[in-house]
């Protein structure tokens, strides 16, 4: 009889179920995965070492480029560490401003997880309907930063500016008839304010939505229940952060294990799976999606109830109020040399870390009293996810894999870095 | 026609031009509704994402599936080295052709047929056999190994999902009591009450879901199954090649659709007496199966290859044959007339 072989087949870097660049050599008996053999840094950038010739605040925009579909948490890992460094305070309204745009960060980020994921493994309407959802949400982003995606709106110290009190509207084109823009601008009459509690008002209806096509669906629970079952101990073990290790059953939650900006005001629940496989994943990141609502809605009501500034005092780290750079010579001075020079971080060492929609999203730094890192270090969740992937692919079908790299979440640019 | 030809022709020759414009009067409109059912799909899967959808070439888009199709023929065909020439080309033929000849014994309404043949039912299923073939062939002679992977899980999905389909078919057949497509039809004549898919409805929703099935349509496409094996067992063609393909699937899902309609609703008939029968009610219902189709496409998530197998083997061949029986012995009961 003929020597059976296994059959080794090359899966991605292009490939529809990548997410982005993964390179999978596969292992296969038939159809039942033997071995799968993640080859990562496709897209390595080299952020790490870019970062060690720049002066603190040029490598902010590099942070948006880390994981992108959750820009503004990867920037706000990097700017708490600067300022742990510095033991810089933030203003309290620039901590809400921070902890609102970290939840729609979430969303932005579980959408295009819930997307994709649905995709992956064949319904493909969700993917549209998340996307219709993100859309507003970058306008969010847009009218705080200017920027759709990679903002750079967290600075050392605060955040870039306060919330805009007028939110951009559409205008009339010759591709849309007046009545259309209308109807879209309708939300958009008032502040940004307005704009999200209108969203966050509308988003659990949208939810609802996306449950009614996912959460009972047979097809959809026989794909996942069951698929990529990962123990409490052994995803310990792995490194799992987040939603992964959320869903396998473990508390842990940085926004409440070590509650960093205000995280400790606010109040919410942390949401825990029980069987460890892909459905039980699914369900948190869902309910997650309805604590980051319900956390949206409690910053609002704060910042529309106070007021106060946005940007540290501290104007050896803070860039100075132009009206003042106009008058005062010390202001134009500090402008001056943070803008050039940047500033220096006192001898040592830190690391924060943020709830990233992923998992721990943590920057580790080493400063040796320049202008400049003397070594950064990007803790990625992703990385152990996916390092884990041979171990839950084990004896699955190829289209489990499918789904398997789906619940992961898994986003190059920050594996790659 | 044949008498006006053979006015002027000899009458071999006469039958024989006369048989090929009736041809041409089915594959013509064939592959307009194949065309158009691209462009509807489309249309209705947008609607349904909340999105538009095609409609900036001609008026809503509706020139979209002719510059589709111009554009298609004018791609290159890419060959993959080492691939087996002579089969790689094969495939595509084989798939469309089945997917046209079986259009023979459709009977549009009483008269409309091209072939009146008494064993229609079991050319159809002989015939969407061989679809089979074009798949499997597709896949090996590509030399890639997404597109063998595709071809093994369409072969198997495919075999085992026409025996349930057979076995409906049995139930049609011993209601009916023909095999010829026209005589089933005007067995189920006196309104909607007297369609066949009342009394056998388990089987009408088991071939319907087996047809899904059969086609390599969405929750079952596994064969293709974008985001496991990219395109499965056309992966690596391009060009006309790949439209064939392309086009032998939506000719299949229009065939089943009408032979769905044909054998559990009536086919031409009108549902209540007092319309006239008319293929407009063929046309219809045909209508309204496929945009279940499109429905389920933009609904479902995707089976697993294994799934699929079990819900084939362990649910659907089991009831079908159950429900065989049940009408088998309800025929010999006081109730036989609700059964025929």
């Amino acid at each position: 009889m003929a020597e059976i072989k296994n059959y080794t087949m090359n899966f991605g870097p292009q490939h529809p179920a990548a997410h982005g660049v993964l390179r999978l050599i596969l292992e296969l008996d038939g159809e039942v995965i033997q071995r799968a053999d993640p080859h990562i840094g496709l897209l390595h950038r080299a952020t790490e070492k870019l970062a060690e010739n720049r002066t603190y605040i040029q490598s902010v925009p590099y942070m948006d480029r880390l994981d992108y579909v959750s820009m503004m948490m990867n920037e706000h890992a990097y700017v708490m560490t600067i300022e742990k460094m510095l033991d810089l305070k933030v203003p309290i309204r620039a901590q809400y401003i921070r902890v609102l745009f970290d939840e729609i960060t979430r969303l932005l980020n579980h959408l295009l997880w819930l997307g994709c994921h649905a995709l992956d493994v064949g319904a493909m309407t969700v993917f549209l309907y998340a996307f219709r959802e993100r859309e507003d949400l970058f306008d969010c982003y847009e009218a705080v930063s200017g920027a759709r995606m990679h903002a750079a709106y967290y600075r050392p110290g605060g955040v870039y500016r306060d919330l805009p009190d007028q939110m951009p509207q559409y205008q009339n084109s010759r591709f849309s008839r007046p009545k259309e823009v209308k109807e879209v601008n309708k939300n958009r009459e008032g502040s940004l304010l307005d704009f999200i509690d209108d969203f966050a008002q509308r988003f659990p209806n949208y939810i609802d939505e996306y449950e009614t096509l996912l959460t009972d669906n047979r097809i959809w629970k026989q794909r996942t229940v069951g698929i990529g079952v990962v123990s409490p101990e052994r995803a310990i073990e792995l490194g799992f952060t987040g939603p992964m290790l959320r869903g396998s059953g473990i508390e842990w939650d940085l926004r409440k294990k070590q509650p960093y900006e205000v995280y400790d005001k606010l109040d919410f629940d942390i949401p825990v799976g029980v069987e460890g496989d892909c459905y039980d994943r699914y369900l948190v990141r869902m309910e997650e999606m309805r604590q980051s609502v319900s956390l949206i809605k409690q910053c609002t009501k704060w910042l529309r109830e106070n007021s106060g500034p946005v940007m540290s005092d501290n104007q050896k780290y803070a860039p100075p109020k132009r009206q003042n750079m106009k008058e005062d010579m010390e202001s134009m001075i500090h402008h001056f040399k943070l803008f050039t020079e940047g500033f220096h971080l006192p001898k040592g060492e830190a690391y924060a870390a943020v709830e990233h929609p992923k998992g721990e999203f943590g920057i580790y730094m080493v400063s040796d009293g320049a202008n400049k890192p003397y070594r950064l270090k990007i803790r990625a969740p992703g990385f152990a996810h996916l390092a884990s992937l041979d171990e839950m692919t084990r004896g699955h079908m190829i289209s489990d894999l499918v789904a398997i790299i789906g619940t992961q979440d898994i986003v190059f640019g920050e594996i790659d870095r | 026609m044949e008498e006006f030809f053979k006015l002027y022709l000899d009458p071999q020759l006469a039958k024989t031009i006369s048989f090929l414009i009736k041809i041409i009067c089915i594959v013509i409109p064939v592959m307009i509704s194949v065309a158009y059912l691209t462009y509807f799909e489309r249309r209705v899967i947008g609607f349904m994402q909340s999105r538009i959808g095609p409609n900036r070439v001609g008026y809503f888009g509706l020139l979209q599936p002719i510059a589709d199709a111009v554009k298609l023929m004018f791609k290159e065909i890419i060959l993959p080295t080492k691939s087996n020439n002579f089969l790689f080309f094969l495939a595509p033929l084989l798939s469309i052709a089945p997917a046209l000849a079986a259009w023979a014994v459709i009977p549009f309404n009483s008269e409309l047929i091209l072939a009146d043949v008494n064993a229609g039912l079991l050319y159809v299923l002989a015939m969407t056999s061989i679809a089979v073939y074009g798949v499997i062939i597709a896949g090996w002679a590509s030399n890639s190994k997404y597109a063998f992977l595709g071809s093994m899980r369409s072969a198997a999905q495919i075999v085992s999902y026409e025996i349930a389909m057979g076995f409906t078919l049995v139930g049609v057949l011993m209601c009916a009591n023909s095999l010829n497509l026209g005589d089933i039809v005007m067995a189920q004549s006196g309104g909607i009450s007297q369609w066949y898919c009342w009394p056998l409805f388990p089987l009408f929703i088991i071939y319907f879901i087996s047809a899904v099935a059969e086609t390599n349509r969405a929750p079952f496409d596994v064969a293709e199954g974008e985001s496991e094996i990219v395109a499965g067992f056309h992966v690596e063609y391009s060009g006309m090649a790949f439209a064939l393909f392309f086009l032998a699937e939506y000719a299949n899902m229009i065939l089943v659709s009408i032979l769905a309609v044909i054998m559990f609703l009536g086919g031409w008939l009108s549902p209540v007496g007092f319309i006239p029968d008319s293929i407009i009610w063929l046309l219809a219902k045909v209508a309204f199966l496929l945009f279940f189709f499109l429905w389920f496409r933009a609904t479902f998530p995707r089976y697993r290859y294994d799934q699929i197998m079990r819900l084939g083997w362990k649910v659907f061949i089991p009831l079908t044959l159950v429900w065989i029986i049940f009408v088998g012995a309800m025929m010999q009961t006081d109730y036989a007339e609700y059964f025929h």
